[in-house]
This record gives structure tokens, sequence and C-alpha cells, in this order.
């Protein structure tokens, strides 16, 4: 993509040069007269070059004019009267141009390639075009603003044109469009520009403060209280969603825990390893893209990797229950210590072959996020991580509640020796658990992939606390399970504001431990008989 | 628990003692000592000062082995309370580096580049060797004493309990890392220069820290075999192998499980303490996840349920290990989960239960395993 705009754009700069060959000429000789040393008399040589031309040409010439009043003049022109096709001609000014004529070049360029921007196809390079204007403060915009607001489909584009117009509309002269501005930006709750509402605050309390500043500061400070009031609200709608993000993927990786736990009652130390392994075979199936696929089908890498991921995964189960595991039924600790010692492999083996750093590519599909209200922002990854982990716990309770294997593994759950006798295949049963248990480990690796890299730390990076989540759930309990994943997940992200990050994960340590003072089984506890196995 | 010839098995540990405590207080420092430098016996200072690291990790597995291997409680959180211990020697040591230290101040290098201007208050009993002392042993006791009083008391125990203590060694080594807690950091506490004014440079501390370390380990032993013979330490085998049995008999589990976990707690600050002058640094790296879990494969390989295994195996592993990393360094990781999974599942005694098994014709028992625990047909 770059080589070929870098191509695009050294022809245009050579039909460029050929069309102006004589007129660019002597504009670099009167450039290289322009050397310090050698002063020529400001603007005279380019002007009495090009006699007669239209203003345009006129003013590009006067760009690069010596004198501050000519070149602000001609920019004023260029912005008044210029369009879009003259960008490149600039930009090649602004290549050969001393260092005030880039100065006098670049709000032009800006300027104008935000507004031809304006009207561009794409919703998105509307909208940062039309926050770029707000940011970059020229009063010209104005008006671009409020032509292509008054066009806008999109809402969340119109908001920023009219954010950035009311803005810019902040310093205009005429005390009646500022009042109107401030309030306006009330209304449109924008926090971007409480700063500036703030100096007008700030303005209105001074000594030499006139009647006009503090009515505008008092309507200002309205203003600023009712966007920081509807800030804090964004602020708890985004800090929810990201607790609940980060719920859904400790509770992928907890339900494959749970599930193992409470049926063979095996805690798999490599279960985090396993999600790595998830990610990795995303990782494989997207260079195998990479090279073998057309670049337009490039984007199917990712739900072709889904098969992939779970089958390697739990393959990858399957093998490590049959090789080791199966020695090790009702040893709880031990299993424990053997699945860490595999994980240790596993971590070491990926770090050996695939080094530290690889990521994964997003699809478009997942690139970018929906703006559902005024600053609350959520990335389209994550909703896709939340949606994933409803679907995955929709299909668990078909499978163990709606299906064949489901009816057995919950009696070999509930009675391993009962469940023998009545001829269910244990053995068989405990296999496909936990091949299953794995390729969930690979899913939830999957979906990891587009939140973060892909290395060989991954599952590290959860185990601790998704094992929490099982403790904490209580064994074998789906709806314990998936309570207690909501709790410390969403209880991670509220403290994490207050208290950073770390001391977030103590106090979630310390609350598990209490409350297990007072539920020492669990939320949703195993009673009866089956209580103490 | 069927005993094999209590007597001959008592014995058999009692020699052993005997020969190794000859082993590490006698010959070792006299190889160090007497024969000439490249003599093929001779023996280094570094290596000496290695062997010293070895058996202050010992007392560490002793530790473990008390609480894992007699009393059943998997703890996955040793080497916080070994951090602990160092830590609290580190404070001591480190304050005793005075203004030779690099930027010349009173405080330790750490702080003048985080910019603390004073010594913050939980600084100021290490400034004294009792101070360091008595706190790497009792920080490390009254942290075992809250948590294990919480877990226990609940009733929290197996896996739930191996699972709590994880998630507290991830937790302190996340806080060891931060700078705020004025510990160094991710750095920690390094670049010691004396202890009660002996040069810890000099090899003749080296060599002192050595002995004391070996006593240390002698008196540990002694005493967690004292605790084993005790009619508690039968009460620890009987929780180990039937909880809720002994519940039945009228004895309060969680009191006995409180009571060895704080020794173990204790044994770990001893450690610390002793590994911090020995080696010179102690950071958070020393304190995670892994640390704790590797003192468990020490014991798992020497045999637990007997304390000379644990021993054992805490040489053995890390003598192998400072081998290994040698000649393979990326080995090591592949060999470490190895040992995991050979030893848990093909020989759950260890090693000493491979020469018990070897040397008697009594049939092979595992002492270390739970009766329940038997694979289920």
């Amino acid at each position: 993509m770059v080589r070929r705009g870098a191509g695009i754009l050294n022809t245009w700069l050579v039909l460029l040069g050929l069309v102006l060959l004589p007129g660019g000429l002597e504009g670099l000789s009167a450039w290289a007269a322009d050397e310090p040393g050698a002063p020529s008399e400001p603007g005279s040589a380019p002007t009495a070059a090009s006699p007669g031309l239209d203003p345009i040409e006129q003013a590009l010439v006067d760009l690069q004019s010596e004198e501050a009043a000519i070149r602000a003049q001609a920019a004023e022109v260029l912005i008044a009267q210029g369009d879009a096709s003259l960008i490149p001609r600039l930009d090649e000014l602004r290549e050969v141009g001393s260092r005030v004529v880039r100065i006098a070049i670049k709000p032009v360029v800006d300027l104008l390639k935000h507004r031809a921007n304006l009207t561009s196809a794409s919703p998105d390079t509307r909208r940062s075009a039309a926050a770029d204007l707000g940011m970059g403060g020229r009063a010209e915009a104005i008006p671009y603003l409020k032509a292509a607001a008054a066009k806008e489909e999109v809402w969340w584009v119109k908001y920023t044109m009219e954010e950035s117009q009311h803005f810019l509309e902040l310093t205009a002269e005429d005390p009646a469009v500022q009042l109107d501005a401030v309030k306006q930006l009330g209304e449109l709750r924008s926090a971007n520009s409480v700063p500036a509402l703030n100096a007008l605050i700030e303005a209105g309390t001074a000594a030499e403060a006139t009647d006009q500043h503090k009515a505008l500061a008092t309507a200002a400070t309205e203003a600023v209280d009712y966007i920081e009031s509807w800030g804090w609200w964004a602020n708890a709608m985004e800090t929810l969603f990201r607790g609940i993000s980060l719920s859904s993927i400790l509770l992928i990786m907890a339900l494959g825990l749970a599930i193992v736990f409470g049926l063979m009652g095996v805690i798999n130390m490599a279960h985090g390893e396993l999600m790595m392994i998830g990610a990795y075979a995303t990782f494989v199936t997207q260079q195998a893209f990479q090279a073998w696929v057309a670049p337009e089908a490039f984007d199917w890498y990712f739900p072709v990797a889904l098969p992939v991921a779970f089958l390697s995964a739990a393959a990858f189960g399957w093998l490590l229950e049959a090789t080791v595991i199966r020695f090790l039924y009702g040893r709880l600790l031990e299993t424990l210590l053997a699945t860490w010692g595999v994980s240790l492999i596993l971590m070491q083996a990926a770090r050996v072959y695939f080094g530290d750093l690889t990521a994964v590519i997003a699809p478009e599909a997942l690139r970018g996020g929906a703006q559902v209200m005024v600053g609350v922002y959520l990335p389209y990854n994550r909703i896709f991580i939340i949606v994933l982990s409803i679907v995955c716990v929709l299909g668990i309770y078909f499978l163990l509640f709606r299906s064949n294997l489901g009816i057995r593994v919950r009696a070999v759950t509930q009675n391993r020796n009962m469940s023998a006798c009545l001829g269910i295949p244990t053995r068989k049963v405990d296999a496909y658990t936990f091949a299953f248990a794995s390729g969930l480990a690979g899913i939830a690796g999957w979906a990891l992939t587009m939140v973060g890299n892909v290395d060989p730390g991954l599952g590290q990076n959860y185990i601790v606390d998704s094992f929490m989540v099982v403790v904490t759930g209580g064994v074998g309990k789906l709806a314990g399970t998936i309570w207690a994943a909501l709790g410390i997940g969403g209880l991670n992200k509220l403290i994490e504001p207050f208290s950073g990050a770390v001391y977030g994960k103590v106090f979630i340590l310390v609350g598990v431990i209490l409350f297990l003072q007072w539920r020492p089984q669990g939320l949703f506890a195993a009673k009866g008989r089956s209580a103490d196995a | 628990m069927p005993e094999p010839a209590p007597t001959t098995q008592t014995s058999r540990e009692t020699l052993s003692f005997f020969v190794a405590g000859l082993f590490f207080l006698v010959v070792l420092p006299a190889l160090n000592l007497l024969p000439a430098e490249d003599a093929w016996f001779h023996v280094s200072d570094f290596r000496l000062n290695q062997f010293g690291k070895f058996l202050a990790f010992a007392i560490l597995a002793l530790g473990l082995d008390l609480i894992w291997g007699y009393c059943g409680v998997l703890s996955l959180g040793q080497g916080v309370f070994f951090g602990f211990g160092a830590y609290c020697m580190g404070m001591y040591l480190a304050l005793q580096i005075g203004s030779e230290s690099v930027y010349g101040s009173e405080l330790p290098d750490f702080m003048v580049w985080t910019q603390v201007q004073e010594l913050p208050l939980f600084w100021y009993p290490f400034k004294s060797f009792w101070g360091g002392l008595i706190g790497a042993i009792l920080v490390p006791v009254l942290f075992a004493l809250v948590f294990g009083f919480l877990s226990f008391r609940s009733r929290i125990k197996g896996v739930y309990f191996a699972i709590l203590t994880q998630a507290l060694a991830f937790a302190a080594w996340l806080v060891f890392n931060r700078n705020e807690t004025r510990l160094g950091g991710t750095n920690g506490l390094t670049d010691f220069k004396q202890l009660l004014g002996f040069r810890l440079s000099d090899p003749g501390t080296q060599r002192g820290l050595y002995l004391i370390t070996v006593l240390a380990l002698g008196a540990a032993y002694l005493l967690c075999r004292y605790i084993v013979a005790s009619r508690a330490g039968k009460v620890l085998i009987a929780i180990r192998d039937s909880e809720s049995r002994v519940t039945f008999s009228g004895y309060t589990p969680w009191t006995y499980k409180l009571f060895v976990f704080i020794v173990a707690a204790g044994l770990a600050g001893l450690a610390g303490m002793l590994y911090v002058p020995q080696v010179g640094i102690i950071t958070p790296a020393q304190i995670g996840v892994l640390p704790s879990l590797e003192v468990v494969i020490w014991v798992a390989v020497g045999g637990r349920g007997t304390l000379i295994g644990a021993i054992i195996g805490a040489v053995a592993v890390n003598y192998g290990r400072s081998v290994l990393t040698n000649y393979f360094p990326e080995a090591w990781p592949f060999i470490l989960g190895g040992l995991f999974v050979v030893v848990v599942t093909l020989f759950p005694d260890g090693l000493v239960g491979l020469l018990r098994r070897l040397t008697t014709r009594t049939p092979p028992t595992a002492p270390g395993l739970p009766a329940e625990g038997r694979p289920a047909a």
C-alpha cells in the first residue's frame, strides 16, 4: 500500500515538474537567491516573473514571499478559493521552502485537506477531519463544519462536527456567538472543551473582567458541571464494560477448569498453556493465510482458526489425559504438580520455537469500536469476547443438560462408582470431557489473540485469577462459576482506578479469603454426601 | 499407615543424619581449607558458598516437608515466607552499607534514586542486627498465623488451600515489585558490604556463614524430628491420611495444621535469613509462584514424608540445576517440568523411597501418599 502511494506521488511530482518547468526553474533560482547572505527585494522576483496569473497562482507565488503580511494574505486567498487539488503543489512548495514558508503553508494544507475529507465516503475519515479542524483553531473552518454537519447522517460524525464548530466559535469576536457556543458545548457534553471552558471561567473571575466575561463564565460553569457529571456516568459505564469484558475472559477459562475439576477432581495447571496453544494455532493459521491465500481473503483466517484452535488444544488435552493424568486420578495435589510440570515444558517449548514476540492482526470487522453514547466507546474486540463467552456458556449448558454425553458427565461427577455400575464407561467420559475442556481453553486462546500479543506467558496472566473464580464459585457448578467470574472480573476493574492493578489483585485475594470464611465451599456448594469427596 | 520396621527406619535416619553432618560440617570445609588450590579434590570458595545456599534451601524444604509430607497440606506460598525472612535480613544488611554506598548517602541506594528523603518508619527496627534476626523469623510467623488462621479455621483444605497460597505468592510478588513499598522494587536489595563488622566479600566470613547454615539446618532437622515423633506428629500424619476420622475422634485438625504451618513459615524465614548474606542479593524473583513451586519439587524429588528426603532433594536438585544451566541454559525449564511429571507419576516416594525399595525387602509403601489418594480403581 505505502509503496504504491509513494509511486503515485512520484508520478504526480514529475508531471507537475513538466508543466511548471519554466516557472519552477525560476522559482528555484529565486529561492536560491533568497539564501542568507544574498538578500533580494522581498517578493519581487516571483511576482515579476509571473505577471497576469489568476488569483490562485498568484497566491501560490505570494505564499513564498519574505513578508509575513503577503504570506498571510496569500494563505487567506488559498483557503477561500482553493481546494484539495492544490495540496500536491503546496506539498511541493513546502519541500523546497524555507522555514517561515513551511510554517505559512502548513495551515493551508491542513485546512484544505480536512475540508476535502469532510465529504469523504468513510465516516471515520469525516470524523477525524472534523476533530482535527476543531483542534486546528482556525475560524475559517466554521462554515465548512456547519455545512458538513447539516448534511451528515451518522450521528457520531455529526456530533464531532458540531462540537468542533462550537469549539471554534468560543474564540469568536461576537459575545453572543461565544455565549451560544458555550451553551451548545454544554448540551453536547463535550469533554474535549472542558479546558477551554475552564479558561473562560478563570477569565470571568479576573479583576478586569467585564459583564460579558462574567456572563460567559456563569454559562461556562454550568456547562462544565453538566459535562463533568455526564463524564462520571460515562466513566462508570466504561468501567462496567471493562469489568464484564475481563469477566468473560475469566469465565471462558474457568469454565473448562471447573468442568474438569468437578468431574475428575483434576486441577489442570496447564490450562493456561492449552489456551496458549489455541492462540498459537490462530497465529499459525494467520501465517498460513499470509503465505498461501489471496490478500482479499486474508480476514477469513480468523473464522478458520476457530476449529484449528479448538482441535489442536483438544488433541493436546487428549494426549495429556492419556499419558499423564489417567495415572493420577483421585490424587488432586499430584495432578496439580504434574500439570504444572507440563505447563513449564509447554511454555519453554513455545519460547524456544516461536520466540517472544508474535502478534495476530485482527480482521477488519473486529477493528475499531462503537461509540454508543457521548464519552462511551466500546471496542469491537471486547464486545466480541463478551458475545463469545455467552455463546460458550449456552453451548456448555446444552451439552451438559440437554445431551446424552452431558447426562453421563453429570452422573460421573455425582457418583463415579455408581455410574460405572450402571454401565457408563467412566474412563471414556473422562477422556472426552478432558479433551472438550481443553478445546474450550483453545477457544479462549483464539479469542485472546484479539486483545493482546501471543506470547508464551499468555496463560500465566489469567491462570491465578481463573483459579480464584473456580474456588469462589464452588466445584462443578456452572452458575457458581458464572457469578464468581462476574464478581472477580468486575471487582478487579472496579478497584483498579482507585488503587492500581497490583493492589487490586491483593484486595481480591483478601476478599476471596474472607468470602471463604463465610462460604467455605464456594458460592454454590455441593451438599450432602458428596460434599466431603 | 503401616510402619515398615520403624526401628530400622529411625536408626537409618539417625545414621544418615550423622553421616551428612560429618560431611557438611567437617569434610567439605576441610577440603576447602587444607588441600592446595589446584588439587582435584579441593573445594573452591565458590563451591562452598554454593553449598551454603543449597543448605539454606534445605531448611526451606524441611518446612514444606513438614506441612506437605506429614500433614498433607500443600502450600504453594513458601517462597513468600522465605522472602519475608530474606528481606528482613536484607534490610538490616542494606542499612549496614552506610555511606559506603554508590551515592554516599546513609540511605540505601535505591531510596536515593527513587527520591525517598527519609528512612521509612518500618525500616527502623532493622537498624539493629537483632531487629533483622528476630524480624526474619517473626514476620513470616505472624503472617502465617493470620493467613493460616483464616484459611484453616474455615476448613479450606486440599486444592483450595494450594490455590489460595499460590494466589498469595502471586500477590506478594506483585507487591514486592512495586517501588512504593520501599523495598527496592524489581531490583530488590543488594550490594551488601558487611555483617556485624565482618566483610561479606571475605572468604572467611562466607566460611563462617556456611558453618552457621549447617548448624541451623541440623537444629531445624532435630526440631522437625522432635515434632514428627511427638504425639502431635502422629495427629499430623493422621490428618494427612484421613482428616474426617481425626475430627470424629475428637481432635480439632485445624489447630494442628495452623501450628505446623507456622513452624514451616518460621523455617522458611530462617532459610531466607541465611540465604541473603551468602548470595548477596534478594529480589522479588525469589518470591513468586515459580520459586514457591520449586520448593515442592525439591521435596518431591527427595521423598516427601521423610525429613532426610527434603534435604537430599533440595541439595540434589539445586546442584543439578547449577551444573546443567552451565551447559544447557535453555533446557532447564524442560528438565524441571519433566521432573515434576516423572517424579509425581512414577516415583511418588522420591529418591529416599527408591533407595528404600532397593535396599529393603518390605513391600514398597508410599508414606507420602494419603490413604484415600490411591488411584481409584
